[in-house]
Parts: C-alpha cells; structure tokens; sequence
C-alpha cells in the first residue's frame, strides 16, 4: 500500500530497502549518513533485518560481500571518505559480482558541512571499478532510486553505488513510498570459487566479463525513466543537470522566468551515450550543471565530437568547482549564457565575528586538550584526528599542527619521529577511531621503532555523529551485550611498553604522565577515559 | 497562497532546530503545500552557528533559498539573529528569541540590539526562552513557544490546529510539553 509523509533522504533510503526486501546492513557512521544506520537499529527486530555497526567501511563492505555471496539482499552505508576505506574490497566485488543485490550508500559533502579532509567526488569511483551509480536530487529519488538499484543490482549481479550528497540526504520533503515490512530470509552459501575467488587468469576473464556486463547495462540505462527530458523541447539551449543541482536549475529557470530543456540524468554510471547525443543534436549551446568536478562535462564534451561538433559547452567556466550549487549560482551562469540580465543579491559584510563549533558544555576534552596544551615543552607538536577531537584544531585551543583522515594521527606522528628525532610529538585520538583504524598505525610505530605519545580520548562512545556504538563499548547497535575491546590490552599486545589508563578529570596525574611519557624511547600511550558528558546526561549518569 | 514561503531558521547548534523543522514540515504537508527543507548535522551543529531553511507553497524545486528572498527568518539566538541581517530582503520579516549564548566575540546585548532595532516595523523580539524556562521549566520548547507566537500573529501560512496535530505524533513523554510551549506562544502571540 502506497503512504505519503514528509523523510529525510537518509529515512527515504530506508523505506525503499525495506521495500525491496534487504535482510542485511552494515555501514560505518559519517555525516550526512550515519541515520541510515540509526534509523535501520529501530525497526531491524520487528522487520527481521540484520544491522550492524562495522569497526570501519572496509570491515562493513567485506560483512555485505560475505551476505550477498550467501545469497541476501543488502545495504551498506557510509560517509564519502568510507569509501576511500573500503575501496581495496570494493574493487574486486565488480569482477566476482554479487550474488544476493547490495545497493552501497555513499554520501558526499560538497561544501564540506561536517567533512574536514577533502572536498570529495566519490563519483570517480565509478571510473575506477566500473560501479553503476544513480544519483538522486531529493528524498522522492532517494527512494525510488534505492530501489532502482536493487533491481539493477539483482538483474546484472553488480554491486550498485546510490550516491548521495548533504542537501539530498539531509533534505525533508514529501515522498511517496511503499511501507512495507521485512520477513526473514536465511542465507545460504553455496560453494562457488569460479564465480568468488579472484585468482589470474581467472582474474582476467572476470575483467572482461564485467565489461560486457556493462555493455548490457549501458543499453538498459538508454531506455530507463531514471534519466529524463524536461522543459520546452523547442529551446536551442540546453540543460544537463544531475543530482540535487538539477533541483536548483528548476528554481533557477523559475527566478529568471525561463523555459528551457533540461537532460536530468539519474545515472552517473553509465552514462546514456545515445540519449544525450540525440539530446544535445539540433541546440546551439549546452550548460551542465554539476557539482565539484567537471566529469559529465569531459563526457558530453566528447560525445559532441561526433554528435555536434559546433555546439558551445558550458559548464566550469561559468559555474564554480568549489563548493555546493544554489539557485543563485545557476542563474548567474543562465544568464551568462542567455544574456539575460540578473542581478545577484549582495550579501552585506556586519563584520561579526564567527561562531564556530566548539566542545560541548562538560565536555571531558576540556580537561585533555588545555592541560596537554599547556605542559608540553615550547615545540612540542600536536597531530588531530577525526571526530569530536577535531574541536582541538578551533579556537579557543587552535592546537593542532596537522590533522588529516580517520587514524592518521599516529601514522604521520611516526613519520615525523623517523625524520626529526629530537622534536617531540603527541597524537590525539578518539575511541572510534582508534578501532576504526588508528590500530595500525600503532603497530607501525611500534615495529618500527618510533616514539611518538598517543594520546587516545575515550569517551566511550562514537559522538560526534549522533552516539553510535563502537567495539569499546561492550555494546552491538541493537543494545545487545558483547565483548568490551579494552584499549589498553590491544596496545600491550601489540607491543607498546608504556601504558597508562587515567581519568583526565585527574589533571595532575595527566600531567605527571605526559611529561614522563614524552622522554620514552619507544611509542607510549595514555588512555583518558570518561564518558561524553551528553550520553551521561542521556543516560542519567551523574558525573 | 500562490507564492512559495521561504523560511530561514538559525541560532546554535544545540538549540532544537530539526525538530522545529520537523514540526513545520509536518504541518505544512498536512496543509496542502509541498514543503522541503534542508538540515545540517554533526560538526556544524556542534555548538556553532547553525542555518537551515524551509520553504513551503505549490510546487517546490530547490531545498535552498536565495539571498534576499526569505519572508520569515526565526533566529533562536540574538547574536545569530543579528547575522542574518546580511542575507536578509526588504520583505523579511525577524522573529527573535531574547536569548544570548554569547561566545568569543560576542556583542554586548545592548550592541546587538541597538542593530537589530535598525529593522522597525519588521522585527519581534520575544523572550520565548525566559517564558518557557519560568513556565514549563525547560528552555528547550522555547522554539515551539516561538511557533506559537509566529502563528498566532501570521507570520507564517500555518494553522494552528494543524500544529497541534502534529504534536500528536511525538513520544508520548515530551507531548504535553510541546502542546503547552506551543499554546503558550500562541497565547503571548495574541
């Protein structure tokens, strides 16, 4: 039965795998993403759906292969960066194929709302192991496009990429959609190592498989309603435009009364060849309309060699690489081309001062970064990391020297050890990320020998996302009970000689420790431990 | 209505905006209009300044408003209030929590609102947070409460039964909460 409400995208995505029968979600959480995974921890029981929290994407993307082969339907969910993460499993699940459909979530963050490291376009993904990708502009193709992606992950056996970005994830409006619920399905494995096992020359023969796969795909995507023509079929110009800045075009053209015809293209990958050509045919000038990098635009600008050489294309050149699209930003490009007059709004300079994001009130941070701050000898340097600790990189601590991705922080504090002995350095880090991935660069220091201080700020939860379970919690997503992954007994094990587990509300003893730990020869660590302020205000914990 | 209504909303992160948002939509959708609107989490609503944007009327295409075409910005917080100015139209009417969470930089009430009066005619100052806190003990429904008052005195197409409705479909522990911060805004509103 049909329902409509107002969802999230994140809700919408949801609904439409709840619909198309997913029995299986892993992901890792990430700004504009991580409700998938929240939202799928509330229904999973009733709906008989398995969910989990992964110890990082990689983790995750290996749970879902590992489902898929064992014939479920499944949803993996991340931020644009997870992918990064999880791309060395992710490569090779094009050339084996899926087995049960998997739709993966990546969301981008143009503009960088609660992204720190790069301005991603995780779109270039598709170039590199030739994953379909649909892109949907808002909550309606949230949904309609996740289930899009099943049945074209179920009809060619390919994993299927529903890329995302901030303004569509994390856009309300009304959808239509199906509420359905989940009944159980059990998996079952049946040996297949021709079709799993990635192994020359087999290796190979897959490769070529795959391209034929998406030859077939190619012409299926031609004819699919997720690409579509709108807007006056007369006008000599126009408009491709994709994801939510074709929604920003239509509002454009309504600002500057215009009535153009615009190409909305649902897919990325592969791109219908043969629709824009015929599209492109007969109009004298073309503007695509796409965020961050220009590569629908390197592809139509290829396909108008043959299909209408004299066209003129716009794109990067009146439209910016940086930063998100908006509605005023297209009409100025419109009326560049258009030559119709716009005047842009000029956004007055009040010279205040920015608010920017800070460490919450009770915060146990604010024990670790000024003490640490304040005691470590003048030089001393400070790596960041990603999560709440990234508040040390802002004022009022504005202490951080570099800060990078998702456990780099004792990585490159190594690197600086091995190249300037006689600087000191201390790595800050939080208990999700350690899990995460900030495990390894541990072992790497330790291995080689190296000496840098790590500092880990347990607060014994995943917060900066919205509070989600990590592998130091004793705690799965469904709030069930499971082993407690001690910090302390990870780093022993892996050979770090110098330990300390305190409580940083105790600054004397953080301080005591730091001095003493910053003149050891080899890697040490303190492990300040207490829990988020806000979860223990949640939770009733009086602290 | 035939005009699409463009609503900003800003303050700090913290502050209760999504579900203000939340309830907006809702009732807006229950209305009739075709409603979107566009929300920021995680490090931008960590106790930074916070914006998002509503917009509701027959057929919506963007989830963004453009400069200078807000009818209604409601700020939870002078100082944010104050910084909207710079993006706001001749038409743009300001709905203001007197409340300040003041942070390095901050201007002295007496500064900020001094520049805030600049607006006239078209600028409320209420103190929604200082109400609820008296009255219901919580100042976290002050952004209900401000609800309220903007229906009450129609600043924004959105009925009050419609609003109440909504509520309904809230937990049931921070219902009777909602409704009496709401009816209390409407109330003062009047």
């Amino acid at each position: 039965m049909l329902k409509k409400d107002v969802l999230l995208g994140n809700e919408a995505i949801i609904k439409a795998s709840l619909a198309s029968g997913v029995s299986f979600v892993s992901g890792y959480p990430g700004c504009p993403s991580a409700e998938i995974g929240d939202g799928f921890a509330k229904i999973a029981k009733e709906n008989n759906v398995y969910v989990e929290w992964s110890a990082n994407e990689k983790t995750a993307i290996e749970a879902a292969i590992g489902a898929s082969f064992s014939g479920l339907l499944s949803l993996v969910n991340m931020k644009s960066f997870g992918i990064n993460v999880c791309s060395d499993a992710l490569l090779p699940l094009t050339y084996t194929g899926t087995k049960g459909a998997m739709v993966i979530v990546v969301a981008d963050d143009p503009s960088c709302w609660s992204s720190a490291q790069s301005e991603q376009n995780s779109r270039a993904y598709s170039f590199l192991g030739h994953f379909p990708m649909l892109e949907p502009c808002d909550p309606q193709e949230c949904y309609d496009f996740t289930k899009l992606g099943f049945e074209i992950s179920e009809k060619f056996n390919l994993p299927v990429i529903l890329r995302v970005t901030t303004r569509a994830a994390h856009q309300r409006a009304i959808v239509e959609f199906e509420d359905a619920t989940g009944k159980k399905t059990a998996g079952n494995f049946i040996k297949n190592p021709h079709q799993f096992s990635t192994m020359p020359p087999r290796t190979l023969e897959m490769h070529k498989e795959l391209l034929e796969k998406i030859k077939k795909l190619s012409a299926y995507v031609e004819k699919s309603k997720a690409n579509k023509i709108v807007g006056s079929k007369k006008s000599k110009i126009g408009i491709i435009a994709s994801g939510v800045a074709f929604s920003h075009t239509m509002d454009a053209l309504e600002q500057l009364n215009l009535d153009m015809s615009i190409l909305k293209l649902g897919f990325f990958y592969p791109l219908p060849e043969k629709l824009i050509a015929k599209f492109i045919k007969g109009k004298t000038k073309i503007l695509i309309v796409e965020e961050l990098d220009p590569y629908t635009e390197k592809e139509v600008a290829s396909i108008a060699k043959i299909a209408n050489p004299k066209i003129k294309i716009f794109g990067k050149d009146v439209l910016p690489e940086v930063g998100e699209l908006n509605p005023e930003l297209i009409c100025s490009a419109l009326a560049k081309i258009t030559g119709k007059k716009y005047k842009k709004f000029t956004v007055k300079d009040l010279g205040l001062a920015k608010r920017t994001a800070r460490l919450c009130e009770g915060c146990p941070y604010w024990y670790i970064l000024p003490t640490i701050k304040r005691i470590a000898p003048e030089g001393t340097i400070f790596g960041g990391d990603i999560g709440c600790n990234m508040m040390g990189a802002l004022p009022p601590h504005s202490m951080y020297d570099y800060m990078f991705c998702m456990g780099a922080s004792i990585g490159i504090s190594h690197g600086i050890k091995k190249a300037s002995p006689n600087q000191k350095v201390i790595s800050f880090m939080g208990d999700g990320t350690f899990f995460h991935s900030g495990m390894l660069g541990m072992i790497n220091a330790v291995y080689n020998k190296s000496n840098p201080l790590m500092i880990i700020m347990d607060n014994r939860i995943t917060a900066m996302t919205g509070h989600q379970t990590n592998p130091g919690m004793g705690k799965t997503i469904m709030g069930e009970d499971t082993q407690e992954l001690q910090i302390a007994d990870i780093a022993k094990a892996c050979g770090v000689k110098h330990i300390k587990v305190l409580d940083p509300i105790n600054i004397k003893e953080l301080e005591e420790t730091v001095k003493e730990f910053l003149e050891k020869d080899e890697v040490s660590l303190i492990v300040c431990k207490r829990i988020c302020a806000l979860l223990a205000r949640r939770m009733g914990i009086k602290q | 209505m035939d005009k699409t209504f463009n609503l900003i909303i800003n303050g700090v992160g913290g502050q209760g905006v999504i579900t203000l948002l939340w309830l907006i939509d809702k009732a807006a959708f229950a209305q009739g209009y075709d409603v979107r609107s566009s929300e920021l989490h995680g490090l931008s609503q960590r106790g930074g300044s916070v914006e998002v944007h509503l917009r509701l009327g027959k057929k919506i295409n963007s989830p963004l408003i453009t400069n200078g075409k807000a009818d209604l910005i409601i700020s939870l917080e002078m100082m944010e209030g104050l910084r909207s100015i710079s993006k706001a139209g001749k038409q743009t009417k300001f709905l203001v929590n007197e409340y300040a969470l003041p942070f390095q930089g901050s201007l002295s009430l007496q500064e900020i609102r001094a520049k805030l009066d600049s607006l006239g005619g078209r600028l409320r100052i209420v103190p929604a947070s200082f109400v609820c806190k008296e009255k219901l003990q919580n100042e976290i429904v002050s952004t209900v409460y401000l609800l309220g008052y903007a229906v009450a005195n129609n600043l924004i197409p959105i009925k009050k039964e419609s609003v109440l409705e909504v509520i309904k479909e809230m937990p049931e522990k921070y219902r009777d909460l909602n409704k009496n911060a709401f009816n209390l805004g409407f109330s003062n509103g009047k």
